[in-house]
């Protein structure tokens, strides 16, 4: 390749100047533009476009409430609520990044649930796949840092419990534990830090959304069939197409969105966060978000302290092997008729956790969330590795556009094909 | 399409069904009474809340601080400017230091806060047997059931029932978790007058401080929703036009 000005195709003389010597048009030309995007996504696929925009309302809300935030055990809880109160427009911004968290990870989960329905983690995108499960990781601690900082009673003592959880660990466990508290209790070294890590980690995830897409701009986008795109006439390019698909999608979103800030701000919050927190005094039942409420259930539901340390995280680091546990070579769920059955019931096994986390730990909360924790790794350990060589797949379709266009019956050396290992 | 849109419908509900489950602990039903600002279109009823401000001042205000609040805010209730600083000035509010290097007490002015009862919360706890009242700034978010829970609090005290024995100092209450409350019944008939003539049985004080404290916790509560409603039309709108959009530029393609 020659050094010299890029070979910029664009008219304008302005944009061609800043093209020819930074080809960032061209860039976005390719990558948002024309990019050759599966012409048969249905409206999961909308919802990697909502968790950027979200990010994005994440991050701009939450430096104009650092404008206005105090990071001190004395004075957090008041300048949040000075926030509410004095500041214009606060309980707006305020809300909307509360609320917002919760709407990221209701996305997200939407989003992860669809990569695993639809096999999205398979050859040849499983980096694509493992960054996603990084984003996730990094957006827990970034949610669980934010939880503290208004410094509520459940701030305080969702901090006190989840932080314990590191001294589970042999040897290193007190010394990590100290160190994330800066001290010995949690106190406002630790909020300092926290607001600290809270202000960085968001940033830290933009840059592996951006490893994500770009990831994901090598390997093109997996689609509702999990077969690969054999030519121009199963695609569209991603502009005007899932421009214009997507905003349909955002718009949704965003009333959705709107309604759970405008009308119902505290709903998915705990009443206890407006307490302001105090070491001397426990809350009946400490509760974190209920975003993190599947994996609190499966830390409580093992009788050993660190083996639900363990098993907890476990829980999402399994998430990391999946593209090497689930060894079918059809992606897609909707030719998988038994994997489908498993899958769902996983899903059901997630949101029984999500529910058995918010109760107190006692009685046959306790034994169904056990049935749950071991279905959960069940599937992942032993169902889909089995399945992925016991079961047999329905046939594929010879392509994207042939269903459509074809409109009955397969031919039936389609159902012979083996599926082609992209 | 159809399928996979029930699916992530049913997923999402269950999401917003665990979260009201967190904290339900086990308590009695509430009474059943309806506020104004109740509803996704209520407001705050500006006279009840006058009045609940006067219960708060008579009754409450002996023991109960609240912080976050301040004369000012009032005005939100529809008083006067007048009005305000006429009772920001009836407490005696420590300033300073001066000039000279002294603290001074000075009349309150309605940019101040609510005056506190007791100087720290060591000097609340010597007052009451040992008990903290809480700052009622935001109780109303701080409780749940909210509003409906502070109301059937304040009505919700009795004789205990036969075979409960109270601990010393304590008193029944039937709303209150563990049923033993610090606070004695706070709230007597016509234990303050009100200027418009309502009568001041307990259950009208407890409703008219009810809302007057889900007015402090939630100032904002009417813009909010006006703002909301107006987000939501303006969304609907556009939620049409881009279906539209994205029908016109999908129209050549079959899918």
């Amino acid at each position: 390749m020659s050094i010299g000005l890029h070979n910029s195709e664009f008219k304008n003389p302005v944009v061609r100047w800043i093209d020819q010597r930074m080809p960032v048009f061209t860039m976005m030309q390719k990558e948002y533009g024309t990019f050759p995007t599966p012409k048969n996504f249905n409206y999961f696929w909308n919802f990697g476009a909502l968790a950027m925009v979200t990010l994005m309302i994440m991050i701009a809300t939450g430096i104009f409430l650092s404008m206005h935030y105090t990071a001190h055990t004395s004075m957090a809880f008041e300048s949040v609520e000075r926030i509410m109160r004095d500041v214009n427009y606060g309980w707006l911004i305020r809300y909307v990044h509360a609320n917002g968290a919760s709407m990221f990870f209701i996305v997200v989960y939407i989003h992860i649930f669809r990569g695993m329905y639809y096999g999205s983690y398979k050859a040849p995108r499983e980096l694509l796949w493992i960054l996603g499960v990084v984003i996730f990781l990094l957006m827990m601690a970034t949610a669980f840092m934010g939880y503290v900082l208004p410094w509520g009673q459940m701030s305080f003592w969702g901090a006190t419990v989840i932080t314990n959880l590191f001294s589970a660990f042999p040897v290193v466990g007190s010394f990590i534990v100290e160190l994330l508290w800066g001290g010995f209790s949690v106190d406002n070294p630790t909020l300092n830090r926290f607001f600290s890590l809270h202000y960085l980690l968001p940033f830290v995830i933009f840059g592996v959304v951006f490893l994500h897409v770009a990831a994901l701009h090598i390997t093109g986008s997996n689609n509702p069939l999990g077969i690969e795109p054999k030519g121009p006439q199963d695609t569209l390019p991603f502009h005007p197409y899932y421009t214009a698909k997507d905003s349909v999608g955002l718009v949704v979103y965003f009333m959705v969105f709107a309604g759970l800030v405008f009308f119902a701000p505290n709903y998915l919050g705990h009443p206890d966060n407006y307490i302001p927190a105090n070491p001397l005094v426990t809350p009946a039942h400490i509760v974190p978000e209920w975003y993190f409420l599947p994996y609190y259930a499966i830390l409580r539901a093992v009788p050993d302290k660190l083996g639900g340390v363990l098993l907890m995280f476990g829980s999402i680091l399994v998430w990391f092997v999946l593209p090497w546990l689930d060894r079918s070579p059809v992606r897609s769920m909707r030719f998988r008729p038994l994997a489908r059955i498993f899958f769902l019931i996983w899903t059901a096994c997630f949101l029984v956790l999500l529910w058995a986390g918010g109760k107190p730990a006692e009685g046959h909360y306790v034994l169904i969330a056990r049935i749950a924790t071991a279905y959960y790794f069940a599937y992942f350990l032993v169902i889909l590795p089995l399945l992925g060589r016991l079961e047999r797949p329905l046939p594929l379709p010879e392509s994207i556009s042939r269903p459509v266009l074809g409109g009955g019956p397969l031919p039936s050396g389609a159902a012979a094909k083996p599926m082609e290992k992209a | 399409m159809l399928r996979t849109s029930i699916k992530a419908l049913a997923l999402t509900l269950g999401l917003f069904a665990a979260a009201p489950a967190q904290a339900a602990g086990g308590s009695v039903a509430l009474p059943d009474v309806k506020f104004s600002f109740d509803g996704i279109f209520g407001t705050y009823d500006r006279a009840s809340a006058q009045r609940g401000f006067q219960v708060y001042k008579e009754v409450c205000a002996a023991c109960h601080s609240m912080r976050l609040v301040s004369y000012r805010n009032l005005r939100e209730l529809g008083l006067s400017e007048a009005q305000v600083a006429a009772i920001a000035a009836t407490v005696e509010v420590q300033d300073g230091p001066n000039d000279e290097g002294q603290m001074f007490d000075r009349p309150g002015r309605p940019s101040d806060r609510f005056r506190r009862p007791f100087a720290n919360d060591a000097a609340a706890r010597a007052s009451n047997n040992g008990a903290l009242p809480p700052d009622l700034s935001v109780i109303a978010k701080a409780r749940e059931g909210g509003a409906h829970y502070l109301y059937a609090l304040l009505i919700g005290y009795s004789d205990p029932p036969a075979g409960v024995t109270l601990m010393d100092g304590m008193n029944y209450n039937k709303y209150f978790p563990g049923n033993q409350i610090a606070m004695a019944s706070p709230l007597n008939p016509d234990q303050v007058e009100y200027a418009d003539g309502t009568k001041a049985t307990v259950e009208q004080m407890a409703r008219d401080v009810s809302t007057f404290l889900n007015w402090a916790a939630e100032p904002e509560l009417e813009q909010r929703r006006a703002m909301g409603v107006k987000i939501l039309i303006f969304l609907t709108i556009l939620a049409g036009l881009t279906y539209a959009v994205k029908r016109k530029v999908w129209a050549d393609v079959e899918h």
